[in-house]
């Protein structure tokens, strides 16, 4: 009884694996053998976030420079080896692997398949790059100083908020940032930090948003995936022009079209695109880690700022910007940088 | 100061909603003898499809009671298995659990271009103040200032407490649960009850899936239900298979993560790593199952499948 029941389990968990590994996406194109791969995390092509950005860029780029482009989407932690494993067997030119949570596993891989060429997104690989790695990474502390900017401009409360994923020095870029550009466009702003110490517990996003309202927070920017969606759902209910809420990774206005400041975009498919001419130029960086920021366009402000976002304080983001980019302010990105930051 | 005991208060109720409907989904199945691991996947089947429900028809109501006939109808298989077949009543749940996560996000795939989410639900439940209660001071704005699913599960505690404890089906349920040859030899039908208990289970689980989809929260994806079905399992166990111990329970679940999530905005992270408030409604839970609630009796005949004639 015992062993058919140990044999049930085993036998639905090895059908599980095999049918999650299935899911493709195909983009027919380049035949003259030039091919790219990206395996995503398991926030799935359509998380209207970084894969789906990801996936953009490099779709356009296989338009436009004639590369075979693929697909795979991974819905569990386990699947990243045996998905980058079949784009490395395939014999691509590159593949990318999404995120800072596949890092493990495309060092195994890239380890493995020492010819092939690889790219990660959102991790410096603790500073040990393979010479067949590539290691994007996004000056985030710059574009999250900009919406530092436009919080401690817009808030009448002095007070603004912070909620944070899970604590890691990525986070702590966001809100190191933040924070900067809070203290460099309002010193009496007072910043409350909270991490949900989670990216999915959108419950929790929203208990937290909530209290941070109900303590006089009338601004609250979230750096927390799927955490935040909790933020617009509760600066939904709150009334209109007083409570607002700043979103992350792509243009997040539409979630609280009325209530959002703006969004802190990080141009993933700027980063992927960018990295694929240099592929197709034979200029791949193997080994290194490319940093894009404000001065490359890799992350910003989104397009829909304007509508709540007066001109006035537009054009002082704008200044600050200049100023990032010309190396006059050197943004934070971590506790210890900020401390020091002097406006 | 009363702003922080408003504000502890108003998460433990949002955390205990979604645990409080699902427990008393489990309490039914358990206490007619059929253990139910199947609940976060019951959750999950009625968060997906309260959320499509709801994008379909615009009106969450109907989101709400297709929730529940999604669950009802999930939970038809595990009660096949379980109680017709006599199959191992845990590998049955968990066959369910991971059967609704695939049909959910398959569907969910297969309904809006291979995303990975659902589109955001615009008419979502609204918290619904009741007048006059809601300006009491410090309780009147986290009680009486709450989601329409909050009501519901409270309502739901003293209904299930009725039923179970002051009706004869409630009695049977009972019975059958403790010691079916007996029941049996008594005239009630062990296998109808026990099919009825599993069902309300699959009912209730799924609204409680539905108020974390439809009224927290606005949209399903895989992550909509990550865990919440095993907690409400554990509040269940800790509530020592009562209604009235699922509240406290589940009440108390909310409360730890409110004192976590509190913790953190007074400056708590100062002297504490987050991470580790973060533990601590599983380390409270922990420390209370071990400590302070003393032996948890289950229903004498819980995960023994029923032969007519057997003894």
């Amino acid at each position: 009884m015992k062993l058919k029941a140990l044999g049930a389990l085993l036998l639905s968990a090895a059908l599980v694996t095999v049918a999650g590994c299935g899911a493709a996406q195909d983009s027919k194109g380049g035949s003259k053998g030039q091919s790219a791969g990206l395996v995503t995390d398991v926030g799935g092509l359509n998380d209207e976030s970084f894969n789906q950005n990801a996936w953009a860029g490099l779709q356009k780029a296989g338009k436009e420079m004639d590369f075979n482009v693929k697909a795979l989407e991974s819905k569990r932690d386990d699947e990243y080896i045996p998905n980058l494993t079949k784009f490395a067997r395939e014999k691509r030119t590159i593949t990318w692997g999404m995120g800072f949570k596949i890092q493990n596993a495309l060092e195994k891989v890239s380890n493995q398949f020492k010819d092939q060429h690889f790219a990660i997104v959102d991790t410096d690989m603790g500073g040990k790059i393979p010479d067949n790695v590539a290691a994007v990474t996004f000056k985030e502390e710059e574009g999250s100083f900009l919406m530092g900017v436009i919080a401690g401009s817009m808030t009448k409360t002095n007070k603004v908020g912070f909620i944070g994923g899970i604590t890691s020095p990525l986070i702590k870029k966001f809100e190191s940032g933040y924070r900067a550009g809070v203290k460099a466009a309002n010193p009496k702003a007072e910043v409350k930090v909270v991490y949900a110490e989670s990216f999915t517990d959108s419950a929790k996003g929203r208990a937290l948003a909530s209290s941070l309202y109900n303590g006089g927070t009338d601004i609250i920017y979230h750096a927390a995936g799927g955490v935040g969606k909790g933020l617009f759902n509760e600066v939904k209910t709150r009334k209109q022009g007083k409570y607002w809420a700043i979103g992350v990774d792509m243009d997040q206005s539409k979630l609280a079209p009325d209530h959002t400041l703006s969004s802190m975009v990080k141009r993933v498919d700027v980063a992927v695109y960018d990295m694929m001419k240099k592929v197709k130029d034979d200029k791949f960086p193997g080994g290194e880690q490319v940093q894009i920021g404000l001065k490359d366009n890799g992350v910003g402000y989104a397009d829909t700022t304007k509508e709540h976002v007066p001109a006035k304080v537009l054009k002082k983001v704008d200044d600050f910007k200049q100023q990032i980019i010309d190396g006059k302010i050197k943004v934070p990105a971590n506790e210890n940088e900020l401390k020091k930051f002097k406006p | 100061m009363i702003n922080s005991l408003t504000d502890i208060l108003a998460t433990t109720i949002l955390y205990m909603t979604p645990l409080l409907l699902t427990a008393m989904g489990g309490l039914f199945s358990e206490r007619s003898g059929v253990v139910n691991i199947g609940l976060e996947g019951l959750m999950t089947i009625g968060a997906f499809t309260a959320v499509i429900t709801t994008l379909e028809t615009h009106n969450p109501w109907l989101g709400l009671i297709a929730a529940m006939i999604a669950g009802m109808l999930f939970s038809i298989p595990h009660a096949v298995a379980s109680i017709t077949f006599k199959a191992d009543q845990v590998v049955s749940g968990v066959a369910i659990n991971f059967l609704a996560l695939g049909v959910a996000v398959y569907l969910v795939k297969a309904l809006y271009e291979g995303a990975g989410q659902t589109p955001d639900v615009q008419e979502v439940l609204r918290k619904m103040p009741i007048p006059g209660l809601e300006k009491i001071p410090v309780i009147g704005p986290a009680l009486f200032d709450v989601f329409p699913t909050t009501y519901l599960a409270f309502i739901i505690v003293f209904i299930g407490y009725f039923v179970l404890y002051r009706t004869p089906f409630g009695m049977r349920l009972r019975a059958v649960g403790e010691h079916p040859q007996a029941a049996e030899t008594m005239g009630v039908n062990v296998y109808r009850m026990r099919y009825t208990g599993v069902i309300i289970s699959g009912a209730l689980a799924g609204l409680g899936g539905a108020s974390l989809s439809i009224a927290i929260g606005s949209q399903f994806s895989e992550s909509t239900i990550a865990g919440q079905g095993f907690i409400a399992l554990a509040a269940l166990i800790f509530g020592k298979w009562h209604p009235f111990g699922a509240l406290g329970a589940s009440a108390f679940f909310g409360f730890a993560v409110a004192l976590a999530l509190k913790g953190q905005l007074i400056g708590l992270t100062n002297y504490v790593p987050s991470e580790a408030l973060s533990m601590l409604p599983y380390i409270l839970t922990i420390l209370a199952l071990a400590g302070f609630v003393g032996r948890a009796e289950a229903p004498a005949a819980i995960g023994k499948p029923f032969e007519t004639g057997g003894r």
